[in-house]
């Protein structure tokens, strides 16, 4: 893990480079995270891939409710040569989920951008092919979000399942 | 052949005789249209088929045999494990967990107990930390018995299934007598174990790991000295390392293709440092290495195993903070400290300050990480794990392509997806 230091060195070089790139930076109990804008998180990442940070060992959406903006876009980058980790965090709001993918610089992201989608509801502009990917295509909603209730599904048994659910209740 | 033997000679012709007729056959693509003589045939594999290892339903486009065109369609049995955790008190968290990749429930466990521990920002006792690794190590053994099995049944050969199931049966007695529980233990908590291994299980475990070697000479017994099963698995589903790298392939499938990578290794936790093993390494990238990467590491599991079980240092179990585990049982009648703290644990549970974590170890199938984030109260405010059953399935594709519908049966076998874990 990079310490502090390390972490204010890589966000101030990530700055000279893209002035607006880094919002923030944070680190607690040795973790060392990078709040990136989501506009430029293609050029954070593609900087820090540069610097060997070559996989994105994990790709995961988060919901702050009801901090703003609530949704939260979380990279966890490694760097298998130096052994060393940093996550990246880009915050976007309901309002305008948008966030560019980066499928065509880490092809691992593809399915775990297509969960984040499925989940939260963020759209990952330019991915190759953004369905939903565990829950059912014709699904409503984005379950993983604080304000979607835990059992918000109704069951179907026989008395309604003339009722349905979804698109067609 | 009337007596049913075959002298290494006659073998050997056999076999020329088959690599001639099978590179015969030409894999170059050819202008698929929609003509009389190739035509494309999208077939549908699964979602309910032995071969895919659960729920795994895949849209197969072939030209006659070879497979053009790959799509995994996953979700079918997604259960939403990650929001019913948010809805559950930390230490009700785990057995929930602990059911998303259903053959290394150790892992989940250890994954988020760890997650979680690095936010409280507790240390937990070495003894606890030495149980941990030979549950952690008797686990993997027992998800790789599942693999050689089922794997060994997608081709074809249906006694190797009875032999592992039958040596799977001896962990999970094993994991019967130190926890209560066969699967879904709910052995690893936070702070530590959930219980010391109980009088009987050294020796027990001494007996399993003195035969466990030689089950599995036998294994590669099996299936080294059977030529049809070395015919699938040579040189098929071939995958380059760098190829893997960029899918964010790890575990045993990278391993095969030649890269070392091990987070026991590289960035050892849970004092695996303190034992001295060996990270099999392939050379190839085909199916023949996976099973050989996987078969390697039983060995080293039980060496591992082997080196805890005679350090295992004396002291606590669990952490001796009562704000995070439970006091002992005895400390309940005599101490009202301790009967405030058992209420507040069984009750409310345990608060976590406001932070977040990432915590990856090395499962059975790759790196799985557990992501948590707290908001101060006694429920993560998210739970994600990042199941490398998940994220290797992408490699699926480059695997397959341009190959034998046979070969990706294999392929998928040595993939080794848990839809469980896919899914959760």
């Amino acid at each position: 893990m990079p310490d502090a230091t390390e972490l204010e060195l890589t966000a101030q070089e990530l700055r000279d480079v893209h002035s607006e790139s880094i919002l923030d930076t944070s680190f607690h109990r040795d973790r060392a995270t990078l709040i990136a804008n989501p506009k430029l998180i293609r050029e954070v990442l593609g900087h820090l891939q540069g610097k060997g940070y070559t996989m994105i060992a994990s790709l995961h959406g988060v919901d702050y409710y009801p901090e703003e903006p609530r949704l939260g876009v979380l990279y966890e980058m490694l760097d298998m040569k130096r052994v060393d980790r940093i996550s990246v965090k880009a915050r976007v709001s309901i309002d305008d989920p948008h966030i560019p993918s980066v499928v065509d610089m880490f092809p691992t992201a593809d399915f775990p951008e297509r969960e984040v989608y499925d989940m939260f509801g963020v759209v990952f502009d330019g991915h190759p092919d953004l369905r939903r990917i565990l829950m059912p295509e014709d699904y409503e909603g984005y379950p993983q979000r604080r304000d979607f209730p835990v059992g918000g599904e109704p069951v179907l048994f026989t008395y309604n399942e003339e009722q349905g659910y979804g698109k067609y209740a | 052949m009337s007596t049913g033997q075959q002298t290494p000679t006659e073998q050997q012709s056999l076999s020329e005789e088959y690599r001639r007729r099978e590179s015969s056959i030409t894999l170059s693509s050819e202008s698929a249209g929609q003509g009389e003589t190739h035509e494309l045939l999208t077939i549908n594999i699964g979602p309910h088929h032995p071969s895919t290892h659960g729920v795994l339903r895949l849209l197969a486009t072939l030209e006659g045999e070879v497979v053009r065109d790959i799509k995994p369609i996953v979700g079918y049995v997604h259960t939403g494990i990650e929001k019913t955790a948010e809805d559950k008190a930390y230490w009700k968290v785990i057995p929930v967990v602990e059911r998303m990749d259903y053959l290394s429930y150790y892992f989940n466990a250890m994954a988020f107990c760890g997650a979680v521990e690095s936010l409280l920002g507790i240390e937990v006792p070495p003894r606890a930390q030495y149980l941990r690794v030979i549950h952690l190590e008797l686990n993997r053994i027992a998800s790789h018995l599942v693999w050689l099995g089922t794997s060994a049944l997608d081709l074809g050969a249906i006694s190797m299934f009875w032999y592992t199931f039958r040596d799977r049966e001896l962990v999970l007695d094993l994991f019967e007598m130190s926890s209560g529980q066969r699967m879904h233990t709910r052995y690893i908590q936070v702070g530590g174990v959930f219980e010391d291994i109980p009088r009987g299980f050294e020796r027990k475990l001494r007996q399993f790991l003195k035969l466990m070697p030689t089950r599995a000479d036998q294994y590669a017994d099996l299936f080294e000295k059977n030529q049809i099963v070395i015919e699938r698995l040579r040189n098929t589903g071939v995958v380059d390392r760098d190829t893997l790298l960029k899918l964010g392939v790890t575990g045993p499938l990278l391993r095969a293709a030649g890269e070392p990578w091990d987070l026991r290794k590289a960035h050892p936790y849970s004092s695996y440092d303190h034992f001295d093993f060996k990270i099999p390494v392939g050379t190839v990238g085909d199916n023949y290495d996976r099973f050989r990467v996987r078969h390697a590491e039983f060995y080293e599991s039980v060496k591992i195993v082997e080196q805890a079980l005679d350090g295992l240092p004396e002291g606590p179990f669990i952490t001796t903070d009562r704000k995070v585990a439970l006091p002992p049982r005895h400390e309940l009648a005599t101490s009202m400290e301790a009967l405030i703290h058992h209420f507040k644990l069984v009750t409310e549970g345990f608060r976590v300050p406001t932070g977040e974590a990432y915590y990856p170890i090395e499962s059975p199938r790759g790196e799985l990480g557990c992501f948590v984030r707290s908001d101060g109260s006694a429920k993560p405010a998210r739970v994600h794990m990042r199941d490398p059953s998940f994220v290797n399935l992408q490699a699926l594709e480059p695997m397959v392509k341009d190959g034998y519908i046979a070969d990706l049966i294999a392929t998928l076998a040595m993939l080794d997806p848990i839809l469980g874990g896919i899914d959760r």
